[in-house]
């Protein structure tokens, strides 16, 4: 960038000069005159479309929903025992189970508890109708992604908060925001367009899983890319 | 992380068992989330990952013979996991595998330039002429463990990995790093009615599969029981798929000999 800028720099102290060297000619300071507008428009257009790429195209390819509830996790993380596996917790056959059920919030919900909106809200819409809450997850990952909680909980014994952030000590869920072509949810990509990340779960594409593998498992059986083969994480 | 000894995973396929009942085929179709189209008549644009040839020795009656072969992806090692299809791959849609001895085919990076249906010696590899459409109500009974394919990519046999993933979970869970030779097996093992196909690491002298072949890997897992042979075997792609015969004339269909030629 800073060259293109200098170049026009320069190109604009040229059209100035030579602006000084021929004052008397009319015809010169026309075709000068246009030379100044031509790189005006060229700057107007640049900066519009950085503007377009960078702002606006983000906010048009990211649908925003609210999530059903607003549930609070912090609250939540005070009255369990066993921390984040209290809800979110692995079955016998090794699976993960995920977002937690209706029949496991019914077992403290069954009527209301305090005095939130929300909490009204969820036992009158949820609990008594017996509907499953319509929870957008934030990490889903695409259908051709097998990821296996239990080998990165319990075996590489990798906390929570690695790839989910402090999710655990917040007191409301943030928008869901929607690639609005292909259907995938921002966290995937990450807030930041460019692909900065300051912290390990501001984003998870493949690159950041295979970033990790490398460096934790060390292992090279892929033939192609002398990686983790792609029967590890895909299926 | 302390590595696993690694495997090599494969099958052998008694042909004085099989039948040709094709319930492997269908069993296979069901596990994978196999598309089918309303006309299946043409067999060429149709996907079948595993599929039941029809042999027969071409001698008149009272002689004639029949012998039913059933053909997964070999899973070819090839040399040093060069298997034919993985080296001209120029996606890196498809990998060998040496912890697994797997060929994996990852559908979402394939772009459908079939060069590795081409190089595939076995005809293993299919593609997708149309996106899958299932009749109504059925793609609620697809498998949520092996995702579905879309038009323009190649697909094939992946030894039930998906399998593999849910009992290496359930291992992780019970803090066991190695499988039993039972946990693993494909869908097409267990359908066999006559137990015809047998599935297990071909590293491990415990498993069934080493014992029926006695593979020498020193010579790319050649076999060394004289009834076990496996398909082309003089192009060197090194199958992991062993076939067991007595006949004579089903083991001299294993590969192109010439007239003159002694196997």
């Amino acid at each position: 960038m800073s060259t293109l800028d200098d170049q026009a720099k320069e190109v604009s102290e040229d059209v100035a000069d030579r602006v000084v060297e021929t004052p008397t000619q009319k015809e010169g300071n026309q075709v000068d005159g246009s030379g100044g507008f031509i790189i005006l428009f060229f700057f107007i257009g640049l900066i519009a479309s950085l503007i377009l790429g960078w702002i606006i195209y983000p906010k048009l390819l990211y649908s925003q929903k609210k999530q059903p509830i607003d549930f609070n996790h912090a609250i939540h993380m005070d009255l369990v025992d066993d921390g984040c596996e209290s809800c979110h917790f692995f079955r016998e056959d090794g699976s993960y189970s995920g977002v937690p059920k209706l029949a496991q919030c019914i077992d403290c919900h069954e009527e209301v508890q305090g005095e939130t909106e929300n909490e009204a809200v969820f036992v009158q819409e949820y609990v008594q109708k017996q509907k499953e809450v319509p929870w957008l997850v934030y990490s889903r990952q695409p259908d051709c992604v097998f990821f296996s909680h239990v080998v990165h909980v319990k075996t590489a014994q990798i906390d929570c908060t690695q790839c989910h952030g402090h999710i655990g000590e917040s007191t409301n869920l943030k928008i869901y925001e929607e690639n609005r072509i292909t259907g995938y949810s921002r966290d995937i990509w990450g807030k930041n367009m460019s692909g900065y990340k300051k912290n390990s779960w501001d984003r998870m594409k493949m690159d950041d899983c295979a970033e990790c593998h490398a460096k934790e498992k060390g292992m090279e059986s892929s033939v192609q890319t002398k990686k983790d083969a792609c029967f590890v994480c895909h299926k | 992380m302390k590595q696993e000894k690694a495997k090599k995973y494969g099958m052998v396929i008694d042909l004085d068992k099989c039948t040709g009942c094709g319930s492997c085929m269908v069993a296979c179709m069901a596990e994978n989330n196999v598309p089918f189209r309303e006309d299946e008549s043409d067999k060429l644009l149709s996907i079948a990952w595993m599929r039941v040839y029809k042999l027969t020795n071409g001698k008149p009656f009272p002689d004639t013979d029949i012998c039913y072969l059933p053909r997964p992806c070999m899973h070819c090692e090839g040399h040093h996991g060069h298997s034919p299809c993985v080296s001209v791959c120029p996606a890196t849609a498809t990998d060998y595998s040496e912890e697994t001895g797997i060929v994996s085919q990852i559908y979402t990076r394939c772009f459908g330039c079939r060069y590795c249906m081409a190089a595939c010696p076995y005809h293993v590899r299919l593609f997708n002429w149309w996106d899958p459409v299932w009749p109504d109500g059925m793609e609620k009974s697809l498998s949520p463990n092996v995702s579905v394919r879309m038009r323009g990519v190649v697909e094939k046999c992946s030894f039930c990995f998906h399998r593999y993933q849910l009992t290496m979970d359930k291992a992780h869970m019970e803090g066991r790093r190695e499988l039993e030779e039972d946990e693993y097996q494909t869908a097409c093992t267990q359908a066999c009615p006559a137990g015809a196909i047998t599935f297990g690491d071909l590293n491990n002298p415990k498993h069934t599969v080493y014992r029926m072949v006695k593979p020498d890997h020193k010579q790319g897992g050649k076999p060394k029981n004289p009834k076990a042979f496996r398909l082309l075997e003089r192009l060197g792609t090194n199958p992991k798929v062993y076939y067991l015969t007595s006949r004579e004339w089903v083991r001299s269909m294993d590969d192109n000999y010439l007239k003159n030629e002694s196997k």
